[in-house]
């Protein structure tokens, strides 16, 4: 009745989805940056296995890149930015966690009710990847909301990316160039980000983004 | 005569569970002591405890009513056959057509409306920040625990524990990720609901943190007694309800004769050696959290619970 390929992608997919909520769930944050170096680990294991058994070699490149940058690079550099900065280490959320959870919880559900009724006729594996991948993307989004403080965000995005990723590889025939194209932006998104984080931090002596409201003259 | 078989093995399941629980908490307890290398009490300690308690003149308060005489024998006997329900060597027992998860809720939910009830009763102030702090995990507790039994019951196909454990040891089940957070949703529910470390402590009597200890902090003598019985006995039916849910290993099937009872208690004892001593390590590990914490916990587990069942939507057959 079940395969074994279907039940460990499902098991590294639904990993992915419980590691997004988390993230949410964090309030300290070096505990996040692990979430997210555990995040990208998880995801370079479902991209590997993606690969095994779509028998498409060029995704083990992406699990590399997933490894290698996602899951050692990019942490090992924001925790070394949290460091230069001296950032106060509480998260400071907008809403709290159970509300986010409550949020996230409706965000999952949301993904799965729309992706099973586009994708009704599609290969089951494909589509579960897909339900996965959008609730992951939905809760890098609630991160990127929900959080003021600008590194956080930052995680936000790339576990967003992450779920792109997901997205993509479940889909089959997703040319290489176009995996590295979204990796280097990304990357290249992440060196930007880093440069403004410095700036934010050098103008505000902080790097909570309400500062940025108030520069503008827009009080809360 | 099949009858009278039936009969007999219930009834041994249920003396089972009543002479177990107590060693399965003088076991825990050992292990602890024996972790932070102290030599701790006899592994039999709980038993003389409990006589000693019996023994003991009952002391009540001048303006206790009858619902606090009566309140110690009621929790002992629904959470008695609540554990009776649940099947620990066996399934397909006597009373397995009741053994619903629900069922089992309930009689644990009505065990605690009355512990909580008999806490405000006297009208101290401990018993009535007890019992409100008690009802605050239980408002959690209950619905992550009724998420988490939705969720097996959408992949077994039952709500009845025996039917349950059955789908649960055959092969037809395989890899889940769904199950495996409703495992971790009920083992945080399973913490939160007898008193255990991250949750509460009920071997201290800090003020600042006591939730079980404050509501029962009136009784005496053999009420007392019974309480106490009550918590090892709870303690003892969420393993067996873990072990029989996710670990059905060489539980016997009905009607398969003696020796594979016997196989079916010998692995059930392991389990629960194994659940003990896994247990004791966890709870010298990690500290007591916050009582202004506990709801975000059980809120992951809820959350767990919900997400589990949210993700057999996606999975190929459930």
């Amino acid at each position: 009745m079940h395969s074994l390929s279907f039940d460990v992608s499902h098991t590294l997919a639904g990993g992915l989805v419980l590691i997004s909520f988390m993230m949410l769930y964090q309030d300290r944050l070096y505990s996040l940056l692990n979430v997210f170096a555990l995040h990208a680990l998880v995801l370079a294991f479902s991209v590997a296995w993606q690969a095994y058994i779509q028998n498409a070699p060029h995704l083990y490149v992406t699990a590399a890149i997933a490894l290698v940058f996602k899951a050692i690079v990019i942490p090992v550099a924001l925790h070394r930015i949290v460091q230069q900065l001296g950032i106060h280490r509480d998260i400071e959320s907008a809403v709290g966690i159970g509300p986010t959870m409550l949020a996230g919880m409706g965000l999952v559900a949301l993904s799965m009710v729309l992706m099973l009724r586009v994708t009704a006729d599609a290969d089951p594996l494909a589509r579960e990847d897909l339900a996965f991948a959008l609730s992951v993307v939905l809760l890098g989004l609630l991160v990127m909301v929900t959080r003021r403080n600008a590194v956080s965000q930052v995680v936000g995005f790339m576990s967003l990316e992450n779920g792109l990723v997901l997205a993509a590889t479940g889909a089959k025939g997703m040319p290489l160039v176009v995996e590295i194209s979204v990796a280097f932006s990304i990357l290249i998104a992440f060196i930007v980000i880093g440069i403004f984080l410095f700036r934010i931090r050098e103008r505000f002596d902080s790097v909570d983004v309400s500062a940025l409201d108030d520069f503008r003259g827009e009080r809360r | 005569m099949v009858v009278i078989s039936d009969i007999v093995v219930q009834g041994v399941q249920m003396l089972l569970v009543l002479l177990l629980a107590p060693l399965l908490t003088g076991f825990v307890r050992k292990i602890k002591a024996r972790l932070v290398r102290r030599k701790g009490a006899s592994v039999f300690q709980p038993y003389r405890d409990l006589l000693r308690l019996l023994r003991k003149e009952v002391v009540l308060a001048e303006n206790a009513s009858w619902l606090f005489r009566v309140t110690p024998y009621v929790t002992f006997a629904a959470i008695w056959v609540a554990a009776a329900l649940v099947p620990t060597f066996a399934t397909g027992l006597l009373f397995n057509w009741t053994a619903d998860l629900i069922a089992i809720v309930a009689l644990l939910g009505s065990a605690r409306f009355f512990l909580a009830l008999a806490g405000m009763d006297v009208g101290t102030s401990f018993g009535g920040i007890g019992s409100s702090r008690e009802v605050m995990i239980a408002a959690l507790a209950e619905p992550a625990m009724l998420l988490i039994f939705f969720c097996l019951a959408l992949v077994a196909g039952s709500t009845q524990l025996s039917t349950v454990a059955n789908v649960m040891a055959s092969s037809y089940v395989g890899l889940r990720v769904s199950l495996g957070m409703a495992l971790i949703a009920l083992i945080m529910v399973a913490l939160a609901e007898n008193a255990r470390i991250p949750v509460d402590n009920p071997a201290t009597h800090l003020e600042l943190t006591m939730v079980h200890e404050a509501m029962v902090l009136e009784y005496s003598g053999r009420h007392l007694a019974m309480i106490e019985f009550g918590a090892f006995l709870k303690l003892l039916l969420y393993i067996s309800l873990i072990a029989c849910v996710f670990l059905p290993w060489k539980i016997a099937v009905f009607g398969t004769g003696p020796l594979s009872y016997a196989i079916g208690a010998g692995a059930y004892l392991v389990k629960l050696a194994a659940a003990g001593f896994l247990l004791a390590l966890f709870e010298t590990a990690t500290a007591k959290m916050r009582v202004f914490r506990v709801p975000q916990f059980l809120g992951a587990a809820l959350m767990l619970g919900l997400l589990g069942t949210l993700l057999l939507f996606v999975s190929r057959s459930f």
